[in-house]
């Protein structure tokens, strides 16, 4: 196989391979192919001595040669937060220390407001009110002109700060709904035609006989939330039963199942877990959905 | 140099040396008298070393028309940038600049947005078929005369001669052991190189950003960093492949030449040999006679004028990139031997053939390919002409909302968001009025603003502004909708101009 044999046409030598009389010229590399190989070698060595390699086992641990620079992809992504983070804390702190309010008539300060809202939105909130903060079942839609309890700024970021019904925050939003039928207190006639009367209310039904008697239930056991014309109250929580937007359902089962068992949706606190300038952003996003007051 | 670093031992690569010598002296000679193609096909082996080539100076029409061309062409690349063109005060007043971090293409008074793109597609067909017109008519005219690598190589070359001298002088001079004299000239050669290579990867980065500006930051070092980056890579570039590399790019390197094929037909007229006119060829004593022999005195003048190494007389080559420097280095030789102009020149191969046969011969410019390349050259140049013309100052992108499709209100309506792009591409800033039409009940708000219906949106000059809009359709018109949705448009009007653009949309809402 090592004898050298040259190959007659050309007069170059041959590998000494040879597969059905098939040979292979030994040409040589090209230079530019060689000296690119030996910059490899060299480039290599540095980068040994530069960069992190050598994986080695140190005090009972394995971990690996630093390398002169230092460098390490986890400390560059550390690096690179904090100078995100600087770059963002001139307008972070200026969000932090102007009023709501302000921000709003702050064109500037609103869209980059707007803009990390938008990012937390998604981070925190879309889980539950969904990505386009369309809602779901028992999820409020934040793009209607529906507030439960209220949509102003001042409201939303207290909504957002203390959530609903989060019983770790003494200042949380809090209401609860009797269970009508569950702890006894009507009887599935009553619930029956209360439910009437809401749907009569809302539109969605004749004012029957059932109905008439449900308004005379509501008088005694509704109207102190809902008020004397089931149009809510912002105050207390309690939902308008006279528009078309429904939390948990606007049809007959459901209003059926909401007087009957009750609902009591949560919503964690997020005043701690956020900074204050990232609750204002995210209380300026809420409010420029479509629904703010 | 012996090239195979890797594998061959001493003697092999002292072998190799030999060989290389002795290639250099069959191409050039041991006095550097000889005059061979390097790049003559007999003389080429699969695998070789380059062997330089040492174009002689040649003078004649055609060494004229090069250096015109090229005062021209380097002409208009320096000073292109440095020319001002006022757009008003909105906008750059460089008449060509490639703004890239504001994404516009500024052509004197073509102003090209990222989306406009494709005039640069038209430009780029306009080009081609300029080139495959050009091809079919005359042969490698783009080639032997405007590229850029020629005109840089024939700048570098013409740098060459004044420090190293004529073709022998140069063969000699590299022939030659280092000494102190050869030493400087090519120092000095590759000093001057250096300078130009600079000179063109300096007047690059001026097509980027504002030429004065960026000239003094460039002195006070205040430029960007991607500029000098820049610069780097063109002048290495530059130095490298007109310098050093040459006519290899051509041969190697270029697509062109392999297609060139496809371009030539019988009537193209390119730099040819004519040795129906040469043949038989020798060397002729003055005063004897021309009867029974060639015209071509076998001098060779026309192989050393090559700047690709290659003999016209072998016919159409790959190599050849149709200078035309062979023609007037042979009309030199036959005004000397008194015999006609032209042995080497423009001539078609359907002449060559009716020389021979004894036919008239004709040069038909009128061909199929030629009008068809003509008539398609027009055609795009008008479309383009129109579209130019017709240009419109604004433009208008209508994104709905998807996420949510829709939002229900509490009175039962339904309400769709619309993100509006006003791109006002005056340059004056401008009131734009937006309505909507095809949804008649339909109300237009602006979140943030009380008013509803037509609105009015501010947009600065020569920017895009980006507005959201709500359309409410009240819940007794939502009958309107048709399987949940309804068609309908935007208008947008510069209330400046009067321009007015319109863009259909779709209004969606719960399917029944």
């Amino acid at each position: 196989m090592s004898t050298p044999h040259k190959d007659e046409v050309t007069g170059v030598e041959t590998t000494g391979h040879e597969w059905d009389d098939i040979r292979e010229l030994n040409n040589p590399l090209p230079k530019w192919w060689v000296y690119t190989f030996y910059a490899t070698i060299v480039w290599s060595v540095a980068y040994f001595i530069f960069m992190p390699s050598w994986p080695v086992f140190w005090n009972g641990e394995w971990t690996a040669l630093e390398g002169v620079l230092g460098y390490s992809q986890r400390g560059a992504v550390t690096e690179e937060l904090a100078a995100i983070d600087e770059g963002r804390a001139e307008y972070m702190q200026s969000i932090a220390a102007t009023d709501i309010s302000k921000i709003q008539a702050n064109p500037e300060l609103m869209e980059l407001a707007v803009a990390g809202g938008k990012a937390l939105f998604g981070d925190n909130c879309a889980p539950c009110h969904g990505s386009g903060a369309q809602g779901f079942k028992g999820y409020p839609n934040l793009n209607d002109d529906n507030w439960i309890w209220g949509g102003t700024l001042e409201a939303i970021q207290t909504t957002i700060t203390h959530g609903i019904r989060w019983e770790l925050d003494d200042d949380t939003r809090f209401n609860m709904m009797p269970r009508f039928l569950t702890d006894g207190i009507l009887n599935r006639e009553e619930v029956s035609n209360v439910t009437d009367y809401v749907m009569a209310i809302s539109g969605q039904g004749e004012m029957t006989a059932g109905a008439e008697a449900g308004a005379e239930i509501f008088g005694q056991q509704c109207v102190a939330c809902h008020g004397e014309t089931g149009a809510g109250n912002q105050e207390l929580g309690a939902p308008n039963l006279t528009d078309a937007i429904w939390l948990y359902g606007g049809n007959r089962s459901d209003i059926y199942e909401s007087i009957a068992k009750a609902r009591a949706g949560v919503m964690p606190a997020w005043g701690g877990r956020l900074s204050d300038a990232e609750i204002k952003e995210l209380t300026l996003y809420v409010h420029t959905l479509g629904g703010g007051q | 140099m012996a090239s195979d670093v890797l594998s061959a031992s001493p003697a092999d690569k002292l072998a190799g040396l030999a060989r290389q010598a002795a290639d250099f002296d069959a191409a050039h000679g041991k006095d550097g008298e000889t005059i061979t193609a390097v790049n003559a096909e007999q003389n080429r082996p699969l695998f070789a070393s380059r062997v330089k080539v040492y174009p002689k100076l040649v003078h004649g029409t055609f060494r004229r028309l090069k250096w015109a061309v090229m005062a021209i062409t380097l002409a208009i690349y320096y000073i292109t940038p440095w020319l001002r063109w006022d757009r008003g005060p909105n906008a750059p007043d460089q008449a060509v600049l490639l703004d890239l971090p504001a994404r516009r293409f500024y052509f004197f008074f073509i102003e090209i947005w990222p989306q406009e793109i494709y005039y640069l597609t038209g430009l780029l067909i306009l080009a081609s078929l300029l080139l495959f017109l050009v091809t079919s008519l005359a042969g490698r005219v783009w080639c032997g005369y405007t590229c850029p690598q020629t005109v840089w190589t024939d700048l570098f070359i013409y740098v060459e001669r004044l420090f190293e001298g004529e073709r022998a002088a140069r063969i000699r001079l590299d022939k030659s052991p280092w000494s102190l004299g050869k030493l400087a000239r090519k120092t000095g050669k590759h000093i001057v190189w250096l300078l130009i290579a600079i000179a063109t990867g300096g007047a690059w980065v001026f097509y980027f950003a504002d030429a004065p500006a960026l000239a003094s930051d460039l002195v006070t070092l205040d430029a960007p960093l991607i500029a000098y980056i820049f610069i780097g890579l063109f002048t290495g570039t530059t130095y490298l492949l007109g310098g050093i590399a040459r006519e290899q790019v051509c041969t190697y390197m270029c697509p062109w030449p392999r297609i060139q094929g496809a371009m030539f037909d019988d009537d193209s007229l390119l730099v040819s040999y004519k040795p129906d006119r040469g043949e038989p060829r020798g060397p002729h004593k003055k005063g004897t006679s021309w009867d029974g022999r060639g015209d071509c005195i076998d001098c060779g003048q026309c192989v050393a004028a090559c700047p690709m190494g290659i003999d016209i007389r072998d016919g159409m080559q790959l190599e050849c990139i149709q200078c035309a420097l062979c023609i007037d280095a042979c009309n030199e030789i036959m005004d000397k031997v008194e015999r006609p102009r032209n042995l080497i020149g423009y001539d078609t191969p359907a002449n060559k053939e009716a020389r021979r046969l004894g036919t008239k011969e004709k040069v038909r410019l009128i061909r199929p390919r030629t009008v068809i390349y003509s008539g398609l050259l027009l055609l795009v140049s008008a479309i383009m002409i129109n579209t130019f013309a017709t240009r419109a100052q604004l433009e208008v992108n209508v994104l709905r909302d998807r996420n949510p499709l829709f939002v229900k209100l509490s009175d039962g309506s339904i309400r769709n968001g619309y993100q509006v792009k006003i791109l006002n591409m005056d340059h004056e800033a401008a009131d734009f009025r937006v309505a909507i039409e095809g949804l008649p009940e339909g109300v237009l708000t602006v979140q943030g603003r009380d008013t509803q219906g037509a609105q009015i949106v501010p947009a600065a000059a020569d920017s895009l502004e980006s507005i959201k809009m709500y359309v409410i359709l009240p819940v007794d018109a939502l009958g309107r909708l048709d399987d949940g949705e309804a068609d309908f448009t935007f208008t947008v009007e510069n209330l400046r101009t009067g321009e007015m653009v319109e863009n259909d949309t779709v209004f969606r809402g719960p399917q029944k």
